[in-house]
């Protein structure tokens, strides 16, 4: 068996995740996200390539979204809807309640703001929601008779999840985006030891090292302290959903331990809403969070409130959280326009921003105006703090991942191209793993080897299995190579004794090992006996040669006992 | 395979124990406790004629304790109240086994514990700790005689073999303990014992987080069937498709048989007040049941359970409607019902009605785990049935108490004298309290307090014997609502549900039979179990599937039988277990590469061999036997050097001095004689 894997997105770039992989005649499409630095055809991954039909049903098994973000499931609404798949659709609880705010907050900003052409309504993204089957972590789902399925624990956002598929005896990981470092309100990422032929991993960060998360949060937190104490006001630019719990929690707490009455401010109801998922979801949040949600919900904000336009200008410090995260458009542009223009003022910045936005324009240098269009400008002197935590593991956590799953293969999406390049050639020099890293619209084989399955005698299990397994499990050493869970804990069972049979096949039947007697059995016949008399013939002293004795009295090949 | 049950139960809070022997090793199947025995004691203050004056203890089940604490290789929990007796054995330092429960089932059964020990701290508080060592006075045999009859049964079961089921209550230490052992899963969630079972859980609908168990080791694919219920208005429903085409079921919902016999001794506290649920449907005739289902979906209708969904709402609307008459004369309602999912709905349902009437009247709830049972329930849409998930979607609460306690309607509090309790205090007013024994809990003192006015209801639940749970509050003038609710399979849908899941064989309780004569057919056979009776059961599998590794085929050398139409091969490997699975693979000694047979049969053409051996330049001739009849000939070998092969049906004999020429000379014959 073959793995076939068609990458429409995020090969070799980040933006628009979508990969779509064939294995035993099963298609899975991992993913299905838009690109937010274009407005063309280009936003899109090329589902032409699935099918030249449009026949997208029958092309495809089934869609697994790992995540809300847009790069991975902006795309689906359009899919769905304007191209017509019907097929089944997988994702988490949180991604299915949360995916439909991301939608229609992103659809919004498109054309409200921006005045475009919709490529999708409201009632797509309700309809295409409806479609969605729902998965839980570790969850074993059959999707069909021979493609099952598995969600993996990938810290990121709430509900972020690694997919694991299994056809037959070939499997694969692709993690989506996951974080191998806990937060304050998200996991590490949580992975079995499988046996994979494939692994496709992201690399957002492939060649970055991270250093301590308390220095990068104290930073934060003391530019935010510095601002507000100096009168100026703060505004983070954040989408509504992971980021802005993050550093709500972060913020939450310091108001508290610093007895801080300065007001913060959620731009949207959006993100009051958000957070409203987020209190019911704590079964997907960090260990901290669900063992004190009973008496107190983390997510019960205290000094968080809604945000009236009308504050926009309103004397005094405070903090106010607003979307979008990339200052692309929306209110945060709005109230970006108001407030950089006073030195006071502090904007935060998102890890990574897209080109084409104010966000990435700010980041790169330190511009003191920005051309909004040919007739605004606005004047840039507020102070700019970059966050430097992001969601991603670190080129570190992409090598711990590969070596402790240590599949037969990787492949690289969500990444910059030279950095992908140079993590690739440290997976393969390093772990001595085939890895590739293709480029949009490229396919990459790769070819699988498969056990036979056969029937067994009961004979033949007994003559194997001399030794009474629940003492060899008792006494075995974990054979590391083999162990599976994250306990560590060995599922394999192994017995010393090598067995030996011998093995019948006929056509159109399963091939099936059987003892010696019983072999002679089922072919209605009789041993016939050899055996050898060193001696001369005829002479009156024969030295009787016992089948168990004879070996070493031949030149043998074979070291075992054997009959003659 | 042997199955012994080790009790059958007693409805929904007693669910029914096995001890289940698989692949060598011991699956305990529940450990729950029968806290319907807690009636034999005095509640406090204790005024109770004939009853009990003593610290309780608690009734395990007694067969369980004839086995080995250190050979139970692992524990499955299906209910919360399938965990409640866990402490007891995993506080043994000779347990060394694995628990398995589902995430939701593991957390509400860890709260119905901690309540159960906030429970009896009252009475350690009033009578003093257990000083003595052994057993306490009531134990004694002259203690015993005195007990009336009804108790005394209880106590010591039929024949006196229960008395060693009672113990002193676990410790908070205990059940923290208990829970670190316990291994949480999701539903359908593979986990692997000891590298050899394969176990899952699916939801049974019974209660949030509980479910059946597939139980899939290499030779026997298992389905353990708990009390399930085909839809729930609050739990996920009964997910019976991935049971489909196990080899085996386990029937163990004997949730009718407990409502079979507590109709014989029924109570109703007042003639007024009749036993107003319909109990059970009548008992299926069976001969009316359709047989030639067409489809699978046909009997998925046949299954469907919205009818029986409709009842269980029917039910919850009449309990509230009869608290809604008492708090209109002006009479409290004191509800001590344990069942998680019968709260949940009644809190909503009860605070709707009270809406539409106009009535201003506090709902308490009186739990030291109130707070954490409820704000659980709000946080666990991935156990819920499809409505309340749709609520989720939705962006709404999962459940009505969100928004009560949000608007104070609803008022919990750990304990009756709460300071803040007294001030909030008013009647009338609905209290939600422990515990269902009415023995335990703020409800005992709720019912001192109410128990004489008529103008007051209490709702009972079935498996309760009412007379003597409300024999220390005499006199009895308050209203008793008693009802039973759905608690597993009606009889009626046990046959379509096996026909669904197509077993190969079934393990069905001896005490159904006659209430649910199944007949076996050629697809399917039953075994009938009876509580402590060891069961065996015949092997199903006549060969065992394995997997040959890529290495160990590639090692592989054919050979053709042609005439038989078969090919055959020696093979040599290792055998591995691996989560459940065999796999056969290349063994680290190095391949034998000889094409050496090992192995004859039949027996070698005498023209043949010569040939044979001449080939390899070996001569001589054939001398025939000529006393025997059958193919007996010997070769007399001449060159290069002297030897001889004498050969019969079944049996070569080759003389030769020299190692290398017998070598040979086997050679030559292994070419014209079958071998492998
Ligand atoms: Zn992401």
């Amino acid at each position: 068996m073959a793995i076939e894997c068609l990458v429409l997105g995020a090969g070799q770039e980040v933006g628009k995740s979508c990969v779509v992989v064939s294995i035993g005649g099963k298609r899975i499409m991992f993913d299905c996200g838009m690109h937010m630095g274009y407005l063309d055809h280009r936003r899109y991954p090329d589902f032409s390539r699935i099918s030249e039909t449009g026949d997208f049903n029958s092309a495809l098994t089934c869609i697994i979204i790992t995540h809300f973000h847009l790069d991975h499931v902006g795309a689906l609404p359009y899919f769905t809807e304007v191209c017509g798949y019907q097929g089944p659709i997988f994702m988490t609880y949180p991604t299915k309640a949360l995916a439909p705010l991301m939608l229609e907050d992103y659809r919004k900003v498109m054309v409200e703001r921006r005045g475009e052409e919709e490529q999708f309504s409201y009632d797509h993204i309700v309809d295409c929601m409806k479609k969605v089957t729902t998965l839980d972590l570790k969850q074993t789902v059959q999707v069909d008779k021979d493609l099952q399925i598995r969600a993996y624990y990938a810290g990121h956002v709430l509900g972020a999840v690694m997919i694991y598929a299994k056809v037959g005896d070939t499997a694969m990981v692709y993690t989506g985006d996951y974080n191998m470092t806990p937060d304050r309100h998200l996991g590490a990422a949580q992975i079995d030891r499988l046996q994979l032929d494939l692994l496709i991993t992201e690399s957002t960060y492939a060649t970055t090292i991270r250093d301590s998360k308390y220095a990068r949060e104290r930073e934060f937190l003391k530019a935010v302290h510095k601002c507000i104490s100096g009168g100026g006001k703060v505004l983070i630019p954040t989408f509504a959903l992971g980021r802005a719990q993050e550093l709500c929690i972060l913020l939450d707490d310091y108001w508290e331990r610093m007895n801080l009455k300065i007001p913060i401010y959620f731009s949207a109801g959006l993100t009051i809403q958000a957070n409203m998922y987020y209190k019911m979801f704590i079964g997907w949040t960090s260990q901290k969070i669900k063992d004190t949600y009973a008496i107190r919900n983390t997510f019960d904000f205290k000094h968080v409130c809604p945000f009236d336009r009308s504050l926009i200008n309103a004397s005094g410090p405070c903090v106010l959280f607003a979307t979008p995260g990339m200052i692309s458009g929306g209110f945060s542009l709005e109230v970006f326009k108001q407030w950089a223009p006073s030195e006071k003022n502090l904007v935060t910045l998102p890890g990574y921003c897209v080109a084409g936005t104010i966000g990435h324009k700010l980041m790169s240098g330190k511009p003191t105006r920005i051309d909004l269009d040919k007739d605004t400008q606005i004047d840039v002197r507020c102070q700019i703090h970059q966050l430097s935590f992001s969601p991603h593991t670190d080129a570190k956590g992409i090598m711990d991942l590969v070596e402790f799953l240590s599949p037969k293969h990787v492949i690289l999406v969500h990444g910059e191209k030279p950095k992908m390049a140079t993590l690739k050639g440290r997976i393969q020099s390093e772990l001595g793993i085939q890895c590739y890293d293709p480029a949009n619209n490229e396919t990459v084989l790769i070819s699988t080897t498969q056990n036979v399955k056969i029937n067994a005698t009961k004979m033949f299990m007994r003559s194997c299995s001399h030794v009474d397994l629940h003492s060899v499990t008792k006494s075995a050493p974990c054979l590391s190579d083999f162990s599976f869970g994250d306990s560590g804990a060995s599922n394999l069972v192994r017995n010393e004794k090598v067995a030996e049979g011998i093995l019948v096949m006929e056509k159109n039947k399963t091939a099936k090992i059987l003892c010696e007697d019983e072999f002679l059995q089922t072919l209605h016949v009789k041993e016939h006996n050899v055996q050898f008399q060193y001696s001369r013939p005829l002479e009156v002293c024969r030295e009787q040669v016992s089948c168990q004795s004879s070996s070493g009295l031949l030149p043998s090949n074979g070291s075992s006992p054997e009959r003659w | 395979m042997k199955l012994t049950c080790l009790s059958q139960g007693g409805g929904y809070h007693f669910p029914p124990c096995h001890m289940l022997e698989l692949c060598g090793f011991r699956l305990l199947l529940e450990c729950p406790l029968d806290l319907s025995a807690l009636a034999v004691f005095a509640p406090i203050p204790a005024t109770a004629p004939g009853l009990i004056k003593a610290q309780p203890w608690y009734k395990t089940v007694a067969a369980l304790h004839l086995w080995e604490p250190s050979l139970i290789g692992a524990v499955l929990v299906s209910t919360p109240a399938g965990m409640l007796g866990l402490p007891f054995l995993t506080r043994s330092p000779k347990f060394s086994g694995k628990i398995y429960a589902t995430e939701a089932t593991a957390r509400i059964g860890r709260l119905m514990m901690e309540e159960l020990v906030a429970m009896h701290a009252e009475f350690v508080q009033f009578y003093g700790p257990d000083e003595r060592p052994g057993l306490p006075e009531w134990m004694k045999w002259e203690e015993l005689e005195k007990l009336p009859p009804a108790l005394r049964e209880v106590v010591m079961g039929e024949g006196g073999e229960e008395l060693g089921s009672w113990m002193p209550l676990y410790s908070a230490a205990d059940i923290k303990e208990c829970m670190q052992k316990l291994q949480s899963v999701k539903y359908a969630e593979e986990v692997c014992y000891n590298g050899t079972i394969i176990l899952k859980a699916f939801s049974s609908g019974l209660e949030i987080g509980s479910c059946n168990w597939t139980i899939n080791g290499p030779r026997r694919n298992i389905t353990y069937l708990s009390s399930s219920i085909f839809e729930s208005s609050h739990a996920m429903d009964f997910d019976y498709h991935p049971l489909q085409g196990n080899d085996l079921i386990l029937f163990s919902d004997l949730s009718s048989l407990s409502s079979m016999t507590r109709k014989g001794n029924e109570f109703n506290g007042n003639n007024n007040h009749n036993e107003p649920m319909d109990e059970d449907a009548p008992l299926c005739d069976v001969s009316a049941i359709r047989t030639d289902y067409d489809n699978e979906d046909e009997i998925g209708r046949c299954l469907g359970g919205t009818d029986e969904n409709l009842e269980e709402i029917d039910k919850i609307s009449f309990i509230c409607s009869c608290i809604l008459d008492s708090l209109q004369m002006g009479g409290s309602a004191l509800i001590p019902v344990g069942r998680l999912g019968v709260v949940l709905l009644l809190l909503e349902q009860l605070s709707q009605l009270l809406e539409s009437s106009h009535l201003k009247v506090p709902i308490f709830m009186i739990s030291t785990v109130a707070e954490e049972m409820l704000a659980f329930t709000n946080a666990v849409p991935e156990w819920l049935c499809k409505q309340r998930q749709q609520k989720l979607f939705a962006g709404e609460a999962l459940f009505g108490h969100v928004e009560l306690m949000e608007e104070k309607k609803l008022l919990l509090f750990p304990l009756l004298n709460s300071s803040n309790l007294l001030m909030m205090w008013q009647e009338p007013c609905i209290v939600f309290s422990p515990h269902w024994s009415l023995r335990l809990g703020p409800v005992v003192h709720l019912l001192h307090r109410w128990h004489a006015d008529p103008r007051c209801v209490i709702i009972v639940e079935e498996g309760v014997d009412a007379e003597m749970a409300l024999m220390p509050f005499k006199t009895v003038a308050i209203k008793v609502l008693q009802c039973s609710f759905l608690s597993g399979i009606r009889m009626q849908k046990v046959k379509p549900l096996l026909e669904m899941l197509q077993p190969k064989l079934v393990l069905f309780p001896e005490d159904l039979r006659m209430q649910c004569p199944l007949r076996d057919d050629n697809s399917c056979s039953f075994l009938y179990y009876s509580k402590n009776v060891m069961l065996r059961v015949p092997g199903l599998k006549s060969d065992i599937e394995v997997c040959l590794a890529t290495d160990l085929a590639f090692q592989l050398k054919p050979r053709k039988l042609t005439e038989r139409n078969m090919a055959i091969a020696r093979l040599k490997g290792q055998l591995l277990l691996n989560n459940g699975k065999y796999l056969l693979v290349a063994s680290k000694e190095l391949p034998d590469l000889s094409n050496k047979q090992l192995l004859h049969w039949g027996s070698a053409d005498s023209v043949r061999l010569l040939m044979a051996l001449q080939e390899r330049g070996i001569i001589g001739s054939i001398h025939w036997d000529k006393n025997t009849t059958g193919g007996v000939f010997s070769i007399q070998i001449t060159k290069p050097e002297e030897a001889m092969i004498e050969t019969s049906a079944t049996k070569t004999v080759i003389y030769c001095r020299d190692k290398t020429m017998a070598a040979l000379i086997y050679e030559a014959f292994s070419s014209v004689c079958d071998g492998i």
